[in-house]
């Protein structure tokens, strides 16, 4: 070792040799895009977060009309007392809450046992046309959630909403009672029509992950089939009935558009609806006590679900295929099955979505004679009579407008939360085991907590007013893709993980070896790889952000109209035609979507929800 | 123009797991150095130090008279930059590229001229019998395809040190013979230094000019394949190289030059040893006598096992069991009597506490 040559580095070639490791640590691409997605998330997530606290404990500008001597920005509980006690509490917060568990825990209920039968029969059974039958049960997720609620409402509407008679009563002569009509029991049955896809994806994941032969190894040791359906395959796919149990309890407690149709009109508050109604009316802070609560009882909600578990993974399912799946033969229950599945797929996609077709077609709300059909509200001129004034949706420039921003919206959302997901998902998986990575997993799990309306409630208390560099947001684009950007960011991280997983961390050393710099390792090794998960992630993302109300609703100018809301608008003016017509309009377009994206190889709809 | 390598005091840790514990050892220009021991022992993570993929927490490493990390001196250069080639365990072809791009992918990156590239892949290729593959994608070739590709993308870009990480490991076992005798083949003629990583001792015993066998991130040996076999430094090493395994025989310094074995006792070297000793014996230094001799230690014979070439004999008296291997098929029968004695020139004595070998 005659000399000794040290290599040249320019940077930091004047820097004390600590200060030199604490700079390659900086630069280190995990630890770079760890700090950076940090602060991004620090900025969208927590700060907003405690800007709500905060907000709810301080005296807003808006109490000085009934409490003249308040200082505004002081601390007060006065909120949480109004709010959480008396006939008040009661009124605001404990009846809406108990109407949020009553439709949460029934539509949940209801969802498993859809869900879970139909992904037994699919997976495991012997039933004809289960192709189709598979591919046809993921659609109700596609279409908005409130798509079935408004259905519903041209069937079985009574007097009550609108004065005009629905098809029930055109059919049965006389109108269906209330309670059929709206509150509860509607509500329970349109959600759970919507939400059973989460069970029927995540149980035949499981059920097809799962080894006949473990179920045979029972058989032979002579344990009944019931036994073996309870002590070993229960077991096996319990994991993802709680994944599905918290996701649609938890989406449940936060939605806004079914509830909003089907419980306004009989007064029938859930908590999403009482805190919209709380901002409607100015009373902020009040709204975001609700939101807190709702807050509380995700947090509960998701901490019960990893005690049962274990881990934090619960929520995703058992990968992997390629078993043997043992089919149980039916029998002649065969038929009878296939037959229920028809009919109950019919009743569920074809005659909704029939029912806001045909209703469409009515010039008056109500009136089922063949007289009545028109175009009216599809290319109709503005006229004083019908719709309050507008044109036809076709010829309208707001629907066209919200669809161009639903669009813009949708992608621009799914562009980024697909980027980030990998960038988050090479963050984490880099950095396994170091505490950046742990701190950065945490906090992009945070959105998934708060419920859809409380995180655009956070939305309000934070960018009603300029912060740091940041302009006042409120009633800018910007501010929905930001919020619907960062709803994401526990699926996207969660994708974004399991995409990276699947590229060994070999094949970026070799690019390391190899002597190319971060930027070539992404461009020729990282992105390539991830591709497939990309566009799932994309696709996914797109569709959700597509039909998104509950999060955005609070936040929608006329400026900034989506589809989504402005259909919502629709219903609460009384033109329910308009607003079936436009939800048609949007369900269209993310048909189109989903085909155009689904041609990309390697994406699908179940790899974006990270099975 | 070969290079050698240089460790010293190398230190890395896993949180509170010491996955490198004071490593120094010195390769020389063109040496094929073997990183031995079972997993877990650093082995791996010495070569990702080496290969800048790890920062340590502490030490030194020199590439030839390169400085390419001092955690003093908060110094570390980049893989790309230590001119030095990586075969990972699986492989690790990128699977969206074809061989060939697979193969130019460095070269690309370091702005080589077209038709360079285009000739370093061909020749590369050839050296590993794998012409006219150019066009495949990684999942179109079999595992032992996969293999020669990922040498030959290290030989394309010319380094001056190969580093190989178990890259043999999962190839079947009749692979795995072919690939040795070409490994060592291409060592030889591309000159680089090379440190290779394995679990297998008999890899590092075929293939290397140097071993050193670690445990727990400790270096326990370094040294030619022969004297590592013939006289392992301690117990540990001596009980991990061979098969089958050494005899490990508790005894007691009784005289001068003199060790009681328990039942017999056996003339050897004691230097300055007392006590309690071990004596290491490799099985094919016992030689079997199915007639009584004098001095010899009097065994039966517990179990045989031939297996062509040589046969493998399990040897009891009382609790003593001893393993002996001799050529050809034994004609031993169960339970006979034998006797037996030690070729005494091979013997080795170890401390029993310290486990270290005593030579003096």
């Amino acid at each position: 070792m005659s000399e000794i040559t040290i290599a040249p580095q320019p940077f930091s070639e004047r820097l004390t040799s600590s200060s030199r490791r604490f700079f390659r640590w900086l630069m280190r691409p995990q630890v770079l895009l760890s700090l950076v997605m940090l602060i991004f998330m620090v900025y969208m997530v927590l700060i907003p977060l405690y800007r709500l606290i905060a907000d709810s404990v301080t005296w807003q500008p808006h109490d000085l009309t009934t409490h003249p001597d308040a200082v505004v920005g002081q601390l007060t509980i006065f909120h949480y007392i109004r709010m959480l006690t008396g006939v008040l509490g009661s009124i605001y917060t404990y009846t809406p809450l108990q109407h949020s568990l009553t439709v949460a825990l029934g539509s949940t209920l209801l969802a498993l046992l859809i869900g879970g039968a139909l992904a037994w029969l699919v997976v495991r059974t012997d039933l004809p046309g289960r192709k189709l039958i598979n591919q046809l049960a993921v659609l109700p997720y596609i279409m908005p959630s409130w798509t079935l609620a408004q259905a519903w409402l041209v069937f079985f509407k009574n007097r009550l909403s609108g004065g005009t008679p629905g098809v029930f009563e055109f059919l049965a002569g006389q109108p269906p009672p209330s309670w059929l009509s709206y509150g509860p029991v509607p509500i329970i049955i349109c959600s759970a029509l919507h939400y059973y896809t989460f069970f029927f994806l995540f149980v035949s994941a499981a059920l097809m992950s799962i080894d006949s032969n473990l179920e045979e190894a029972g058989d032979l040791m002579g344990a009944s089939r019931s036994r073996i359906l309870r002590k070993i395959t229960f077991p096996l796919v319990l994991p993802a009935i709680l994944s599905g149990i918290i996701m649609t309890f938890s989406k449940v407690m936060g939605s806004f558009g079914g509830p909003n149709i089907l419980g306004i009109p009989v007064r029938y508050y859930v908590v999403a609806t009482m805190l919209r109604g709380s901002i409607a009316s100015g009373d902020q802070a009040d709204a975001f006590v609700l939101a807190i609560v709702l807050i509380l009882f995700a947090i509960v909600t998701i901490t019960l679900n990893q005690r049962m578990i274990g881990t934090r993974k619960s929520y995703e399912t058992i990968g992997g295929r390629g078993f043997v799946a043992h089919e149980t033969k039916l029998g002649r229950m065969k038929h009878i099955m296939q037959i229920a599945v028809i009919i109950f797929q019919i009743l569920v996609i074809a005659i909704p979505l029939g029912l806001l077709l045909y209703s469409t077609f009515m010039l008056i709300d109500g009136n089922y004679s063949l007289s009545n059909l028109t175009l009216q509200h599809w290319i109709g001129q503005p006229n004083t009579v019908y719709n309050h004034g507008t044109s036809g949706v076709l010829l309208n420039h707001d629907i066209w407008r919200a669809a161009w921003n639903s669009i813009k919206l949708s992608g621009l959302t799914a562009f980024f939360t697909a980027l980030l997901g990998i960038l988050l998902g090479y963050a984490i998986v880099k950095g396994r085991g170091t505490w950046l990575a742990k701190v950065v997993e945490q906090v992009a799990f945070i959105p998934y907590v708060i419920p859809g309306i409380a995180f655009g409630a956070i939305y309000i208390a934070m960018f009603s007013q300029k912060l740091g560099p940041l302009p006042a947001l409120y009633g800018t684009f910007a501010l929905l893709v930001i919020v619907s950007v960062s709803k994401h960011l526990p699926y996207s991280s969660r994708s974004g993980v399991s995409a990276m997983m699947q590229v060994g961390h070999e094949l970026e050393e070799a690019g390391q070896v190899a002597g190319a710099n971060v930027w070539q390792r992404f461009r020729r090794i990282i992105f390539p790889l991830t591709a497939g998960g990309f566009m799932s992630g994309f696709l996914m993302t797109f569709i959700t952000t597509m039909r998104e109300l509950s999060l955005i609703i609070l936040l929608v100018t006329p400026k900034t109209q989506l589809l989504a809301s402005q259909t919502m608008q629709y219903t609460e003016n009384g033109d329910g035609q308009m607003a079936n017509a436009v939800i048609l309009i949007l369900i269209f377009i993310v048909v189109v979507g989903n085909f155009i994206i689904g041609r990309f190889k390697g994406s699908s709809l179940q790899k974006g929800l990270g099975m | 123009m070969s290079t050698s390598i240089t460790i010293k005091n190398l230190t890395k840790r896993f949180g509170k797991v010491v996955a490198l514990d004071n490593v120094s050892l010195n390769v020389e220009p063109d040496s094929f150095l073997t990183l031995l021991g079972p997993s877990g022992c650093g082995k791996t993570t010495l070569l990702r130090c080496v290969a800048g993929l790890e920062d340590p927490d502490g030490g030194e490493i020199y590439i030839g008279n390169e400085l390419v990390f001092s955690h003093a001196k908060g110094i570390s250069l980049p893989p790309g930059k230590r001119d030095l080639g990586l075969v990972f365990q699986n492989y690790a072809l990128w699977p969206h590229m074809k061989v060939s791009k697979n193969m130019s992918f460095a070269l690309e990156v370091q702005k080589l001229p077209r038709a360079e590239i285009n000739k370093r892949v061909k020749e590369s290729l050839a050296e590993v019998k794998m012409q006219g593959y150019e066009d495949r994608y990684p999942r179109e070739m079999s595992g032992g395809q996969q293999q020669r590709i990922a040498l030959a993308r290290m030989l394309a870009y010319q380094p001056k040190v190969f580093l190989m990480d178990e890259p043999l490991s999962n190839l079947d076992a009749r692979l795995r013979m072919d690939m040795r005798a070409e490994l060592k083949r291409l060592h030889h003629v591309a000159e680089a230094t090379t440190i290779y990583v394995t679990h297998d001792q008999v890899e590092a015993l075929t293939m290397s000019s140097q071993i050193a066998v670690m445990k727990e991130g400790v270096l326990q040996q370094l040294d030619t394949p022969d004297r590592i076999y013939h006289f392992p430094a301690n117990l540990f090493v001596a009980d991990f190289i061979g098969n089958p395994k050494i005899n490990l025989l508790d005894g007691v310094v009784s005289g001068k030059n003199l060790v009681d074995l328990g039942g017999f006792k056996i003339p050897m070297a004691t230097y300055t040893a007392s006590g309690k000793v071990v004596v290491g014996v490799r099985p094919e230094d016992i030689a079997i006598s199915t007639k009584r001799i004098p001095e010899a230690a009097e065994f039966s014979a517990y179990s045989i096992q031939p297996s062509g070439a040589d046969s493998t004999i399990l040897a009891r008296k009382g609790d003593l069991e001893l393993t002996i291997k001799v050529m050809g098929i034994s004609p031993l029968k169960m339970d006979e009597k034998i006797w037996l004695t030690f070729n005494l020139d091979t013997l080795n004595l170890y401390d029993k506490e310290s486990g270290n070998l005593i030579t003096a």
